[in-house]
């Protein structure tokens, strides 16, 4: 790989608009992730900011503007063309296929590039989807699901990987359990952002947060800054 | 009545429900993926019997071979018309898809009509097949045996097909939830072809199983539909294996009510879907929604 690839973003979204039925949800967002970065996107209910994370995947198809993924123009691509350029996603109702057991729902999506993970490796990780691998997904616990979601993107090897409220009504230990996956994603290099309402997780684990604010971005706060721009952060947040 | 009657009865029961399932299967697949209420499953069907009519009449090719190609035909014939028409009424209400496949049924039929008349058409049954077996009981025609062999083949296949393979699990997810299975990466639209076709061409086989039973006339399946779907309406629409089970048991029960009460064989499926939705609207095997 040359310099230029490695410092050029692997995802770059310029003004981008987008709609829901009838209602204007996002107003020209802009923002950037470098390789390796792990980003996250904070800011109270209704922000918008699932629905940007559904604009990147092709999901939201009312959009308009510039999302590069990989620096390959996406914003007419339908989700699985931008889904095979190598991006692996988390939805925030965890999307666990009732109708798939747990063995099944991880094998569904097709491999997107080299480097994932493989079952056995999962499996290591995650011990207790191996222990309920012939259960239908859905009779899984909350935390079981969201490792399983997330699981699932780690075996197709997507490089960037979009995870929305991954900690979202799972109990502490299980939060930590999945802070820690999240590190080791990292830790393998891939990119990741985060839709994040628990602030003191996503401090932990990002190198940038971009605040969200009716469907715009309104700040962007580096990992160095946090510290000092806490009373910022917490009049953002409502916290 | 002799337990031979019975015995008669009962066998040309499981033979209908070898139509009705493998009508239905293919019903509860596209109805799963696309949303469609695919009402001219009946003229595939009959598309099936007529090309097997034609195959032998104008190229010579004989049943076995047709049992091979014909559902490729009908199949590939399905997804031209998935990709061309049906596709336009994925965004629409469920009535919209009705109507399309209503209309592409009448242009079927009609085009057949119009070039064959409705005359039945003979086709003999392939001497392989020929005879009969005396069983003790009762004399089983070699062929009879054979549809409801071949068709719990096909109806075994197609769950096999389904429940087990990574293209039914495919299948299954983007049934369940087409966005996100895109999400991953799933060429789902693609995907919808593939189970329409699929759909169809058990439709077309069961065709080809009815060409040497049946004459082959352009209004074959137009008389059938009317009973598969109602048995697709006991069964409900929601399960594989359901509907299967459904058409065999109903095809049974038609047969034993044309021993003990003749009068009735016609409508006792009618009055059992009456009494199903009366009490269980989704269907025997449905899930309410």
């Amino acid at each position: 790989m040359t310099d230029a690839s490695v410092s050029s973003p692997v995802l770059a979204v310029e003004n981008v608009a987008g709609h829901y039925a009838d209602s204007h949800i996002l107003h020209g967002v802009s923002m950037h992730v470098s390789p390796g970065e792990v980003v996250t996107i904070v800011g109270r209910n209704g922000a918008g900011k699932t629905t940007l994370l559904r604009a990147i995947m092709g999901i939201l198809t009312k959009r308009s503007g510039s999302i590069k993924v990989f620096d390959k123009e996406t914003i007419a691509f339908a989700p699985e063309r931008i889904a095979r350029l190598g991006v692996g996603y988390v939805p925030e109702e965890r999307g666990i296929y009732a109708t798939l057991d747990v063995t099944e729902n991880l094998m569904l999506p097709p491999k997107v590039a080299e480097g994932g993970m493989s079952v056995e490796q999962i499996y290591q990780l995650f011990p207790n989807l191996r222990e309920r691998r012939k259960s239908p997904g859905t009779r899984l616990s909350g935390g079981e699901q969201q490792m399983l979601a997330i699981a699932r993107v780690l075996r197709t090897g997507a490089k960037l990987l979009l995870l929305d409220e991954p900690t979202e009504g799972l109990a502490p230990v299980i939060v930590q359990q999945i802070g820690a996956t999240i590190e080791l994603m990292k830790k393998q290099g891939l990119t990741l952002v985060l839709v994040e309402q628990n602030f003191r997780f996503a401090a932990r684990l990002a190198d940038r947060h971009y605040v969200m604010e009716n469907g715009r971005i309104v700040d962007a706060i580096e990992r160095s800054q946090v510290t000092a721009r806490m009373d910022a952060i917490k009049s953002y947040l409502g916290i | 009545m002799s337990m031979q009657a019975l015995f008669g009865q009962l066998l040309v029961g499981l033979i209908n429900g070898s139509f009705y399932a493998m009508l239905s299967l293919g019903l509860a697949i596209i109805f799963g993926l696309l949303g469609i209420t695919n009402i001219a499953q009946g003229a595939f069907y009959m598309l099936g019997g007529f090309t097997t009519w034609m195959l032998f009449r104008w190229a010579g090719i004989g049943y076995f071979w047709a049992l091979l190609l014909v559902p490729v035909i009908v199949g590939l014939v399905g997804a031209a018309i998935e990709k061309t028409l049906l596709r336009r009424v994925y965004n629409l209400d469920h009535m919209y898809g009705l109507l399309l496949t209503f209309g592409i049924m009448m242009f079927i039929q009609g085009m057949f009509v119009y070039f064959f008349a409705t005359a039945g058409r003979p086709y003999a049954v392939p001497p392989e097949l020929g005879g009969a077996y005396n069983l003790g009981f009762m004399f089983l025609p070699k062929y009879r045996g054979w549809v409801v062999l071949a068709s719990v083949v096909f109806c075994f296949a197609t769950w096999f097909a389904i429940e087990k393979t990574s293209l039914g699990r495919t299948l299954r997810a983007a049934t369940e939830n087409p966005t996100l299975t895109r999400a991953f990466g799933v060429n789902v639209p693609g995907l919808m072809t593939v189970g329409f076709g699929i759909g169809v061409a058990l439709a077309g086989a069961a065709g080809v199983l009815a060409a040497p039973i049946y004459p082959v006339s352009p209004l074959m399946g137009a008389d059938l539909i009317i009973v598969v779907f109602a048995v697709v309406v006991v069964g409900g629409m929601g399960s594989i294996l359901g509907s299967i089970v459904t058409s065999m048991m109903l095809g049974l029960l038609e047969g034993l009510t044309k021993v003990v009460y003749p009068q009735g064989s016609n409508m006792v499926i009618f009055v059992i879907m009456f009494v199903v939705l009366l009490i269980r609207p989704a269907g025997l095997f449905g899930r309410e929604r």
